[in-house]
């Protein structure tokens, strides 16, 4: 068998593969913050709390209310997109005008509280939540045989953000949202609502994580804790991707992922570690990240 | 909590002013006029199920137990968290030693802070007795003459463990470790064990602590054929390989090997992915009538069943109790004397022994998880398949490496 640097051509492209699940992951969340930074200029440090809300959410729905999976992936995003929305109504407005430190401050610290209620609650071991039925078993796809819930992990995220992208980048209303950040005055004269629209794109972006959440659910352990562990990595896709690019949040999400799960085969030790070595990299030779436009 | 520290404290001083009078005298025996109890423990971090609030209520079930009050002293129970830091552990128990006149400190799992608080406890020459560690270094190389190992430790889980899965056939190993020094010498023991059983070792992955998705690493498990797939990892590492084994079928040609497994991580699991696992318990609340009672009079309190540390904090509490009031005085040399001189024999510990070193061996339990169909009411999770006697299933004193070992 052909081999690359010791590893079987099969084994590289099983792990090429499931890079790319983790990926879209990665993609989702930071896609959620770009979204919100883009327009609201407010780091959302809560997106590691609101992805595990989500995640929380669907195993909510099915132990309490008995919803199963599918209603979940439709409704937990509203709910989790809702709970966003009150946040930024009652607490994110009053400080657009102020430094991007005054919203990191404040989202950061209600993660805090967020993850500390669900630990006071919950515990931290986790709830167990099952893959539904239709997804459950592998495909065997020749190199490797797939979860087919993975794959529609992929499938599902990829289409989510593509959709977002086109939306934002290419229709009237995106036009509206991209315009209303550069000058929400002017814009506001034209008789757009401009504060409603900032409202709502927090929301869509906080309906994201949940979103991922409740795909991840399945799959990883539910626990409290779960957002905290994954969002500092997000927060690095971002950074490379260019704070605020769409394409470049979704494009580096999924390739950090890729790279990820590489590392994991040839230097396991390395694979928490490189997506900030590319971080630092990426921030000394473009400080305005791969997709970013120096202002 | 603040309000009984606040009182403990203003208790504390009245006695004191007390105390520099005649009331001396007759509270010779208890220093200070009390014995004070503290749980060092995760209060809210990734091992706070295990331990947590869960061993504060262990400890004060003791304490109730007993009577509340030993050589007429009263018997009080503090609590802290140490947040999974060495340093705070280490500053919080010298602070508990020094200014609050903590008699005995327990819990401590985290095996970086119960090191530290091992050290400081011989410093001030007050007891520790470690339930939640694992580490064996705490009665090898850093066995202080205050300080007792009481739960478990990776030499006994991996002895138990290993051993009888290599004997059922299970002979080639790969393992799945958290790549720092708990992981590591979890490995280790293990695969000496495997090995001096005459199994083989065929590879090993080192995934970083927290990682995010187990299928990479469990891909290079299975693609070495090893027959057994072992987790030298704990908790949420855990508890998301064996997620990610069974959604890529690894365990239909493979099996899993959880080398440091609590009942809290089967309940977060759920049968239905953990069932058939095998691996080594210090206690199961099912196993009999009096482990049964202790169950459910804790989970009346804690709303739910308690882990293998939960049992042992109660259990240290109470003998460390019964050593007081057996030698007469909280005199912690005293103490430590009658400690290791009585053998243990409760709900908890089965032929229970302190030796010098400061292991506690007792007989430990080799479980497998039960089908879900097997499973008859909440947290009827394990059948025992064996009991490991306890003089075998910890690592026997010849060869710990502990100052206090005369060789």
């Amino acid at each position: 068998m052909t081999e690359i640097f010791g590893i079987s051509i099969q084994a590289l492209l099983s792990q090429l593969l499931i890079g790319l699940v983790n990926g879209s992951f990665y993609a989702m969340l930071s896609l959620g913050l770009a979204v919100i930074f883009g327009m609201l200029n407010i780091i959302n440090f809560t997106h590691g709390a609101l992805y595990m809300m989500g995640a929380f959410g669907a195993w909510m729905g099915f132990t309490y209310l008995g919803l199963n999976y599918w209603l979940c992936l439709l409704l937990v995003p509203l709910a989790v997109g809702a709970f966003g929305i009150v946040i930024e109504r009652t607490m994110l407005r009053w400080l657009y005008k102020l430094d991007h430190l005054y919203g990191l401050l404040l989202t950061f610290g209600l993660a805090l509280i967020i993850e500390g209620l669900y630990r006071q609650a919950y515990g931290v071991s986790g709830q167990p939540y099952f893959t539904p039925d239709l997804l459950r078993g592998a495909t065997d796809i020749g190199f490797m045989t797939l979860p087919n819930y993975r794959a529609w992990v992929v499938l599902a995220s990829v289409a989510v953000c593509l959709t977002t992208w086109y939306v934002v980048e290419r229709t009237k209303l995106g036009a509206y949202l991209r315009a209303g950040t550069e000058n929400p005055k002017l814009v506001q004269a034209f008789g757009v609502n401009v504060p409603l629209m900032v409202t709502l794109t927090y929301g869509f972006g906080v309906a994201l994580a949940g979103f991922a959440g409740v795909l991840a659910s399945p799959i990883i352990q539910i626990n409290p804790l779960m957002g905290s562990n994954l969002i500092i990595i997000v927060f690095a896709v971002v950074v490379i991707g260019g704070m605020g690019s769409i394409m470049g949040a979704i494009v580096t999400g999924l390739a950090l992922g890729v790279i990820e799960g590489l590392t994991r085969v040839f230097y396991p030790e390395l694979s928490a570690t490189v997506v900030f070595i590319i971080m630092a990299i990426v921030l000394l030779v473009r400080p305005a990240g791969l997709f970013g436009r120096e202002k | 909590m603040l309000e009984r520290k606040l009182l403990g404290r203003l208790a504390s001083g009245a006695l004191i002013s007390l105390c520099v009078g005649a009331a001396s005298a007759q509270q010779g025996k208890i220093s200070d006029g009390v014995v004070k109890i503290g749980v060092l423990t995760d209060m809210s971090g990734l091992y706070s199920d295990l331990g947590g609030k869960g061993s504060v209520i262990a400890a004060q079930m003791a304490v109730d137990d007993f009577g509340g009050k030993v050589l007429g002293a009263p018997i009080q129970v503090i609590s802290a968290d140490h947040q999974n830091k060495a340093d705070v552990g280490a500053g919080k128990a010298r602070e508990w030693f020094e200014a609050e006149k903590v008699d005995m400190i327990t819990d401590l799992l985290n095996s970086g802070v119960g090191i530290a608080v091992a050290k400081v406890a011989e410093q001030q020459k007050r007891i520790a007795i470690n339930v939640g560690a694992a580490t064996t270094r705490l009665t090898n190389e850093d066995c202080t003459p205050y300080s007792i190992h009481y739960a478990y430790d990776t030499y006994a889980l991996a002895n138990g463990t290993g051993k009888a899965i290599v004997k059922q056939g299970g002979d080639s190993w790969f393992f799945l470790t958290a790549d720092y020094a708990f992981g590591h010498s979890l490995e280790k023991d293990t695969a000496d064990v495997v090995k001096a059983n005459g199994g083989k070792v065929l590879g090993q992955v080192r995934h970083p602590l927290n990682a995010s998705d187990f299928s990479s690493f469990l891909l290079q498990a299975q693609s070495s054929k090893a027959k057994i797939v072992g987790l030298a990892n704990a908790g949420g590492d855990t508890i998301n390989s064996i997620k990610a084994a069974n959604e890529f079928g690894i365990t239909k040609n493979q099996s899993l090997a959880g080398l440091l497994v609590f009942i809290t991580d089967v309940h977060s699991l759920g049968l239905q992915t953990a069932q058939g696992m095998l691996f080594t318990e210090g206690f199961y609340w099912d196993f009999d009538d009096e482990t049964r009672k202790f169950g459910k009079r804790f989970f009346d309190k804690a709303k739910k069943m308690p882990s293998m540390i939960h049992a042992g904090v109660y259990s240290a509490t109470m003998n460390y109790l019964k050593a007081i009031q057996a030698a007469g005085t909280d005199d912690a040399d005293a103490v430590m004397a009658k400690l290791k001189s009585t053998p243990i024999n409760d709900f908890f510990a089965k032929n229970g022994k302190i030796r010098v070193d400061g292991r506690m061996v007792h007989d430990m339990y080799l479980v497998q998880v039960k089908k879900p169909s097997e499973s008859k009411y909440p947290w009827d999770y394990y059948i025992v398949k064996a009991t490991i006697p306890a003089e075998e299933a910890f690592q026997p004193l010849s060869k710990s490496t502990c100052r206090l070992v005369k060789k």
